[in-house]
């Protein structure tokens, strides 16, 4: 299978959703697509159902994505997301269990080394204590 | 009951506007135990729902129900969106048309079950769910016994000590549980919007339910 893993991150703050993404692309440039989205719809701190789901479409690819969150709403809208989406794709995104930033980039690089997604995942999950 | 437009409409007003009057105390108390936003998302989720009522309210119940489950999860943008759009979502897919009081109470049980899945909780955890779990512990009673004279009554009674309950419970769920101890003490902001929710819906359907003769739904 071609491609990577694609990589979504959702934080409660666009600020850090924008940054995160920054320090992706300085470990792995532009190999791996990676998009972030932060902030609820009025433009303040929160998560947008709408907003994560044009990011997972941005970030398509056959071989899935692996999406990244901050605090609870963050996980909860995802998961609504990842339902809304056609039924076909939603087996392919996985929201991983790791730390947004430091899973951010541990799943951007096992993406670029041409890892599957439950390879992405368990990379990054890695990261989370037992 | 027959759920004709006017109804479905007086519904929504009543949920909207008590969603959005106190909006200010369920963000004082989001603000004690956790991000302090809940009053705001639920104020906005249910603006966006109050705006388009007319065309939820020419809608069919169960469709109806799906729409502001929709416009829920788009517009709150905090946990409380795909909780509570959960929860009409899960209406949406399991009320019909025109429920007498068992297709209400089936649907009703049906749609706390799909909350508590989508938020990993149960009762006793300091959230929405120890209001709404024995809201429809009532309203399958009364599909079962008859919904007596005062079964809005019951109903809010059962929000109200559901509510309260939440009071010297430690959260363990949702943001409220990263102060631990300290979230002892403080009533829990999303088990407040759903009674407050309760009431609304309550205050619509008790003149019905007294027009009917305490027949049921």
């Amino acid at each position: 299978m071609t491609g990577r893993v694609g990589i979504v991150i959702v934080s409660h703050s666009a600020d850090v959703a924008k940054g995160t993404v920054d320090m992706v692309r300085q470990m792995v440039g532009h190999e791996v697509p990676v998009a972030g989205c932060g902030g609820n719809p009025a433009g303040g701190l929160g998560t947008d159902v709408a907003s994560i789901m044009a990011a997972i479409k941005k970030v398509w690819s056959s071989k899935g994505v692996a999406v990244l969150v901050d605090l609870g709403g963050a996980e909860t809208n995802s998961e609504m997301a990842i339902e809304m989406l056609p039924e076909s794709w939603r087996g392919k995104v996985a929201i991983c269990n790791a730390p947004i930033v430091e899973g951010a980039v541990m799943a951007a690089t096992e993406s670029a080394g041409g890892g599957s997604l439950e390879q992405v995942r368990a990379t990054a999950e890695e990261l989370s204590p037992a | 009951m027959t759920f004709d437009s006017e109804l479905k409409k007086r519904l929504i007003v009543a949920a909207a506007q008590v969603v959005i009057e106190n909006a200010e105390e369920l963000t004082a108390l989001d603000r004690a135990i956790g991000d302090g936003d809940h009053g705001l998302n639920m104020k906005r989720g249910f603006e966006a729902v109050l705006a388009d009522v007319d065309v939820l309210a020419g809608k069919p119940l169960p469709d109806m129900c799906t729409s502001i489950g929709t416009h829920l999860v788009m517009t709150i943008g905090g946990a409380s969106g795909p909780l509570y759009g959960t929860l009409f979502l899960a209406l949406g897919k399991h009320l019909p048309p025109a429920p007498d009081l068992s297709g209400a109470a089936r649907a009703f049980s049906a749609a706390v079950t799909a909350v508590k899945t989508r938020g990993r909780s149960d009762v006793g955890e300091k959230t929405m769910i120890d209001v709404l779990h024995p809201v429809a512990g009532i309203l399958e009673a009364a599909a079962v016994g008859g919904a007596g004279e005062d079964l809005t009554a019951r109903l809010r009674k059962a929000a109200d000590g559901g509510l309260e309950a939440t009071r010297p419970l430690r959260a363990t769920k949702g943001r409220a549980s990263f102060l631990g101890e300290r979230s002892v003490g403080h009533l829990d902001p999303g088990a407040r919007s759903s009674q407050l929710l309760v009431h609304a819906a309550c205050g619509v359907l008790s003149g019905l339910m007294a027009e009917a003769g305490g027949q049921g739904a």
